[in-house]
């Protein structure tokens, strides 16, 4: 059945080749996170024509391009932590130097990042944190310190929401204990099973599609949240605030990358290329409510995105930590103290 | 049942050609049942892959972890592991009082159903469908924005001034036993009802003329010929309370596995461990058919 499928899409892909000698370029993204406008200026400017599929998480778009995709897609936009995850499944294509006349707008702090030194594979797309808000009627004390989900004070003991993933709720632990991540050491993990396994009884609920709801509806008077989504809460009319705590918070940024064995390869540098314009970059950032990391970008956002407390840190706030990505070993542990938490 | 009119109930109009009369149920019941449980049968033996999938390699680990605890790093002698049974056993104990409560509030609902005017019985049926014409998510979601500590059950009982304080029952076990007796009552209404319908009220009135009490008719006479309706709509309520994993993520915010929410993480969750996931589930397969052995050899002893 699936040699059947496949066979039918190589047959259609070659009579599509074969009939229209028009460029084509094949998106792989994550679902509404590119306004439709964008890729009709990408077309009129270019004449190529863009076709897009979409998936909803990071592991979704591994699993697919696992399970025979690759080869049918130019370009896809995973997560940091998954472009070191492909680019060590042998799934991403090398950008040759000098390839992207745009590399250059790419803000300097994006360029050599863990997950892809130098750029080699990748372009930042949008990058964001993931931290917590608070319900300022609940509680109106200082909330910039991880504590407040960790070790809450009495008033917000029980109303808090973490995000139902291990690996975010996790690091957020491993951050305010100040311990690494993928840690090995007995003493540190031991530590981090005890103060989730502590910390369990302050929380309300674990959930992550509604951490928004809960911080709008008031059940939760503190929440985990990723800033954008946060910025959401805030503008449905919950009085909530977003911290950027002492002791860190964690970053994300989804990229754009150059795939294996792309049938359009030409058409996919000159789309990265397109999406480094800062003009184009602004556009996703208004769509998405995230930030670019690309230059001069920042004249061209909502005014709303070019203030707002969710988008820009304190001036003191410390740098975000990348989720990082653990052996195979080191994950087993880490999945056994979230099984051991939600017993 | 024996108390019928009598006549024949097995026909041999169709004896030739009952076989393949039957091909179609096969059918249905091997592609959609038995080829899929055997397929979660081998991989609950298969190796698992470390994002996701499986390993061709028979393996007992998936069973072994469920079974034994080797500690936090997996290297200490091994205790029997007590994460997942306190997951069923907390599964069993939340489907068991459902279906009490189920029978609690059934039985006597379909025994006065059944004993209204036949034209108004189906209309009381009806009413008792009609709730479940609304998806069962929705239902679960409603059910908690009604619940909720600023909500209108709560509101409400402020505003009457029975209670001070908001009760705290979302995000607690209180408010995952709601969604599931509230998901599966019609369950037990509708088989109950079916056979108290069918049962013979002249029985009563005989045995009301030989001097029984009520409590004596209602043991001796009503209860063993509705019994069949009571054990099927308990089966009906407890199977799937026992897997359910949208009243516990929703109202229970999760923060306790039930078996349903265990296996899906396996599945959906970063975890992506498929093997223990297919080996929870067989597990969960196999209490449940045990259940209905015990029920079925209990039913085919009483024939006799």
């Amino acid at each position: 059945m699936k040699h059947l499928k496949l066979g039918a899409a190589a047959i259609a892909l070659m009579a599509m080749a074969g009939a229209a000698s028009a460029e084509k370029l094949s998106v792989y993204h994550w679902f509404e996170y590119i306004p439709q406008e964008l890729l009709d200026k990408f077309t009129a400017e270019t004449g190529i024509e863009v076709v897009m599929d979409t998936y909803d998480s990071n592991e979704t778009l591994l699993a697919n391009l696992k399970a025979g995709k690759l080869g049918s897609y130019d370009v896809a936009v995973p997560g940091d932590y998954m472009v070191s995850i492909m680019k060590n499944e042998g799934m991403l294509d090398t950008i040759a130097e000098g390839e992207l006349k745009n590399k250059g707008n790419i803000e300097d702090q994006w360029l050599n990042v863990a997950f892809d030194d130098g750029r080699m594979h990748s372009i930042p797309y949008q990058w964001g944190s993931t931290s917590f808000m608070v319900n300022r009627d609940v509680y109106g004390g200082d909330i910039r310190t991880t504590d407040i989900i960790f070790n809450p004070p009495e008033e917000l003991k029980g109303k808090i929401n973490v995000l139902d993933t291990a690996g975010e709720t996790l690091v957020f632990a491993s951050i305010h204990m100040g311990i690494p991540q993928c840690s090995t050491d007995r003493d540190q993990l031991k530590a981090l099973d005890e103060l989730v396994q502590g910390a369990k009884a302050d929380w309300a609920s674990f959930n992550s599609d509604g951490a928004k709801d809960v911080l709008v509806s008031g059940d939760a008077a503190a929440g985990m949240i990723w800033n954008g989504f946060g910025q959401k809460a805030r503008l449905e009319g919950a009085n909530v605030e977003y911290s950027y705590p002492k002791q860190g918070y964690i970053v994300w940024m989804d990229n754009v990358v150059l795939l294996k064995d792309a049938p359009n390869r030409d058409a996919a540098i000159k789309f990265m290329d397109f999406l480094l314009e800062p003009e184009n970059a602004a556009a996703v950032t208004n769509f998405a409510r995230y930030t670019a990391g690309v230059k001069g970008v920042g004249a061209l956002l909502d005014e709303e995105l070019q203030t707002s407390p969710e988008q820009n840190p304190p001036a003191d706030a410390p740098a975000g930590t990348f989720v990082e990505v653990c052996d195979e070993a080191t994950q087993k542990v880490y999945d056994q103290i979230w099984t051991r938490l939600k017993q | 049942m024996a108390a019928g009119i009598g006549g024949r109930t097995v026909s041999s109009a169709f004896a030739p050609i009952r076989l393949w009369l039957l091909l179609p149920s096969w059918v249905v019941i091997g592609f959609f049942l038995l080829i899929p449980v055997l397929l979660i049968l081998v991989y609950s033996f298969l190796t698992k892959e470390f994002r996701g999938g499986v390993i061709w390699d028979f393996t007992l680990a998936a069973y072994d972890q469920f079974l034994f605890d080797r500690g936090l790093f997996g290297d200490d002698p091994p205790t029997i592991q007590w994460t997942y049974i306190t997951i069923f056993v907390r599964s069993i104990l939340q489907a068991a009082v459902a279906t009490v409560l189920c029978l609690l509030i059934g039985f006597p609902t379909a025994w006065y159903i059944a004993t209204r005017a036949a034209r108004m019985r189906s209309i009381w049926l009806f009413l008792v469908t009609v709730p479940y014409w609304v998806n069962l998510l929705i239902r679960t979601v409603s059910m908690k924005f009604l619940i909720r500590e600023n909500g209108p059950l709560n509101e409400f009982l402020l505003a009457l001034g029975i209670i001070d304080s908001p009760l705290e029952i979302i995000n607690t076990d209180i408010a995952v036993q709601l969604g599931l007796f509230y998901s599966y009552l019609p369950f037990m209404v509708l088989p109950i009802y079916a056979a108290v319908e069918r049962y013979n009220f002249a029985l009563s009135e005989a045995g009301a003329d030989l001097y029984a009490g009520r409590w004596t008719i209602m043991r001796e006479i009503v209860l063993p010929v509705v019994k069949p309706g009571i054990i099927a709509g308990c089966i009906l309520v407890f199977v799937p309370s026992l897997g359910a994993f949208l009243a516990p993520d929703l109202l229970g915010g999760a923060k306790n596995f039930m078996i349903g929410s265990l296996i899906e993480e396996q599945f959906k969750g970063q975890a992506g461990n498929w093997p223990f996931g297919a080996a929870s589930s067989m597990i969960l397969l196999s209490m449940v058919l045990v259940v209905l052995f015990f029920y079925a050899r209990g039913q085919a002893r009483e024939q006799v």
